[in-house]
């Protein structure tokens, strides 16, 4: 492959690491999908001037800071909101959305589908603990069945939100997810995310070992990342009936991919249509 | 040359002067979300922004526009949304954001009453408070409110150039009537508008601070691609841009954000004073109120009274220093307002020592100057 001719990826050279220590708990899988989403950064060579993070609020909002980009940290659920805004004005930068799975989903799901419909060309990379972690550990709406968290005391008895589905059934140009433990995987599906151009959705399976882990006697954080494993399928793999030993539940890899018009190109196209056909009809 | 040949006599219904004098001032992004009575500022924004090469975009819900706006102000687009009460009340928290983060931007809000839905196509001036202070926090911000159709125009584009120079939210709060009312309207040709931009970060990117005001107290803005990487955030921060939690680093940059204003008074101060010389009964009114009370104020003089008017046009921070001399010689304040009592609050507290005297209208109709002369009528010849 052409990659191995570039210079050897070193993550701190994107990293503001004068802000270290960082924010993250031991064993937290949010270090590891950054490391994989600048890995992907590095190798498609995408200048760190014309990056845009745009974050919420959560563990996963706190991620972009630490990156040495242009790097907004905006209200909570809101990112996809504030991003399209600056993808609509600045079509030149490339607009990364990080974002977790109660900022995605729950407060922020309303500009989720309405992201997806409109195929702006954004990346929005949503980390998936299944918790609110800097909360303090509440139910999310990926929280597995039965987990413990700090308000299901009982367990959780609520249905689980595959957010791979709902951000393809709304129009997400390409949609993945992947688990941190395969960072190769996880920075070749955000490869794929950043060069589509279109709106592309991924998720990433983390782990929030201190709390979530804790609470649920799920081991620390290589315990929990290998349990992981042994709960996806992986789709470039077959599907899980030609695997049965692979019985997760978790599709893993891209599962959802289309060429749709972008928002931005169409928005323009129509326009400059439009006008020609004022010109015309004037004449 | 006259300067009035180069006007284009129009005439234009309050919310499309607001959209046009936005186009004439700069604004280039336009998110919003229907919302009566401002439906218009949008449709008129998505009509004028493409030909100028701006964007428009209605966005799923009133949160996201805001943020929207927000997210293209950072990129570098004079932005703007219009709304009413309650989509007024879901930007809010995204209108802190704009606060604390020094984010320019300029909502329109032609008001309506409440609480709630209230009525949507009736006039009230309920937002007044909400203006000030709907966002938790301690909130900074600039309210203005037009009383004619000239001056939405010239107000609108007031609020992009205060909004792009002091790096706070510009609230245009507009009266239904206001809003809806066809006037002849003479817009000033384009070259002869001052417009204000705001100061882009510049020199070495890495000495830059993106919240070191840098002797002044308004900070360059980092355009995104220019090479300064800043972080942008509605946590508390330092000059750096990075959350802070450092006592000292929070108060000197909370004194700074929440101070700014007081030092460009100057700039945001705007209001009409009419026979408040030797007013005995002054009336503080703003937005279409303040038409009927001119005009009780005026049928007051015929009869020898002595009344005045004191028109705030920038209602936040309000012209406090303007108001005291104007009440110089005034032994009763009279606020009439479409709300239970709001704008009357500030006065009261401004004139302490005068007696201030509420006349209020919430029933969806707005208050007639012979409501206005009445009440001056009683408080003249109570003395």
């Amino acid at each position: 492959m052409s990659d191995a001719e570039q210079s050897e990826f070193e993550i701190r050279d994107y990293l503001r690491t004068d802000l270290f220590p960082h924010f993250m708990c031991p064993g937290c899988g949010h270090g590891i999908a950054l490391r994989a989403l600048l890995w992907a950064v590095h190798e498609l060579k995408i200048s760190m001037d014309d990056l845009a993070l745009v974050s919420g609020i959560g563990c996963s909002g706190r991620t972009a800071a630490y990156v040495d980009t242009n790097t907004l940290h905006v209200t909570h659920g809101r990112p996809l909101a504030f991003a399209t805004g600056l993808k609509l004005a600045r079509p030149d930068l490339k607009v990364v959305v990080i974002t977790g799975d109660g900022d995605c989903l729950a407060i922020g799901g309303n500009h989720l589908i309405h992201a997806c419909r409109r195929n702006l060309d954004i990346t929005c990379v949503m980390l998936n603990n299944e918790v609110y972690g800097m909360t303090g550990g509440q139910v999310s709406p990926t929280t597995s069945n039965d987990r413990y968290t700090t308000t299901t005391p009982l367990g959780n008895h609520e249905p689980v939100f595959d957010a791979c589905e709902l951000a393809a059934v709304a129009g997400a140009s390409l949609v993945g997810r992947e688990i941190t433990l395969q960072t190769p995987s996880l920075k070749d599906l955000f490869k794929a995310a950043l060069a589509h151009h279109g709106f592309s959705f991924v998720e990433v399976i983390s782990d929030c070992t201190e709390i979530y882990g804790r609470k649920n006697d799920l081991g620390n954080s290589p315990e929990m990342i290998l349990k992981q494993k042994s709960s996806i399928r992986p789709e470039s793999y077959g599907n899980a009936v030609a695997q049965p030993f692979r019985p997760g539940d978790w599709k893993t890899g891209i599962l959802a991919q289309a060429e749709r018009p972008e928002y931005g190109d169409s928005y323009r196209q129509h326009i400059a249509a439009k006008q020609t056909a004022t010109k015309v009809n004037k004449n | 040359m006259p300067a009035a040949a180069q006007n284009q006599i129009r005439n234009l219904q309050g919310n499309h002067a607001c959209a046009l004098a936005a186009v004439a001032a700069g604004c280039r992004f336009y998110a919003g979300y229907p919302i009566t009575p401002s439906s218009e500022v949008a449709e008129k924004m998505a009509a004028e922004l493409p030909s100028v090469g701006g964007v428009f975009i209605q966005m799923e819900d009133e949160i996201a526009s805001m943020g929207a706006v927000l997210g293209a102000s950072i990129g570098g687009a004079k932005a703007m949304t219009a709304t009413s009460g309650p989509g007024f009340s879901l930007k809010q928290e995204n209108l802190g954001y704009a606060m604390g983060a020094e984010i320019p931007c300029v909502v329109i809000n032609v008001m309506r009453g409440g609480p709630s839905t209230g009525m949507p196509t009736r006039p009230a001036q309920g937002d007044v408070m909400q203006a000030r202070w709907g966002s938790h926090g301690d909130t900074v911000v600039i309210a203005l409110a037009p009383a004619s159709v000239t001056e939405v125009y010239s107000q609108t584009v007031r609020a992009f150039n205060l909004s792009e120079q002091l790096r706070v939210p510009v609230i245009m709060l507009i009266d239904e009537v206001i809003g809806h009312l066809v006037e002849t309207v003479a817009i000033p040709a384009p070259e002869s508008l001052v417009l204000v931009d705001r100061e882009w970060a510049s020199g070495p990117a890495e000495e830059y601070k993106p919240y070191a005001a840098n002797g002044g107290d308004i900070p360059a803005m980092p355009r995104p691609g220019a090479g300064y990487r800043a972080h942008v955030t509605g946590l508390t921060h330092a000059e750096d841009g990075f959350p802070s939690q450092d006592p000292a680093v929070v108060a000197r940059m909370m004194e700074r954000v929440l101070g700014k204003l007081d030092n460009h008074r100057d700039l945001i101060d705007c209001y009409e004073t009419v026979d408040c010389d030797d007013a005995e009964v002054l009336v503080v009114a703003y937005g279409v109120t303040a038409r009927a009370a001119r005009r009780a104020v005026r049928q007051a003089r015929a009869q020898g009274l002595r009344a005045g008017l004191f028109r705030p046009v920038t209602l936040w921070p309000f012209p406090d220093q303007a108001l005291r001399t104007a009440t110089a010689n005034a032994h009763t304040v009279l606020v009439p307002e479409m709300n239970a009592g709001q704008l009357c609050l500030e006065v009261e507290r401004i004139c302490a020592g005068i007696p201030v005297v509420r006349l209020n209208r919430i029933d969806g109709e707005p208050i007639t100057p012979q409501q206005v002369e009445d009440r001056i009528n009683e408080l003249i010849t109570r003395e």
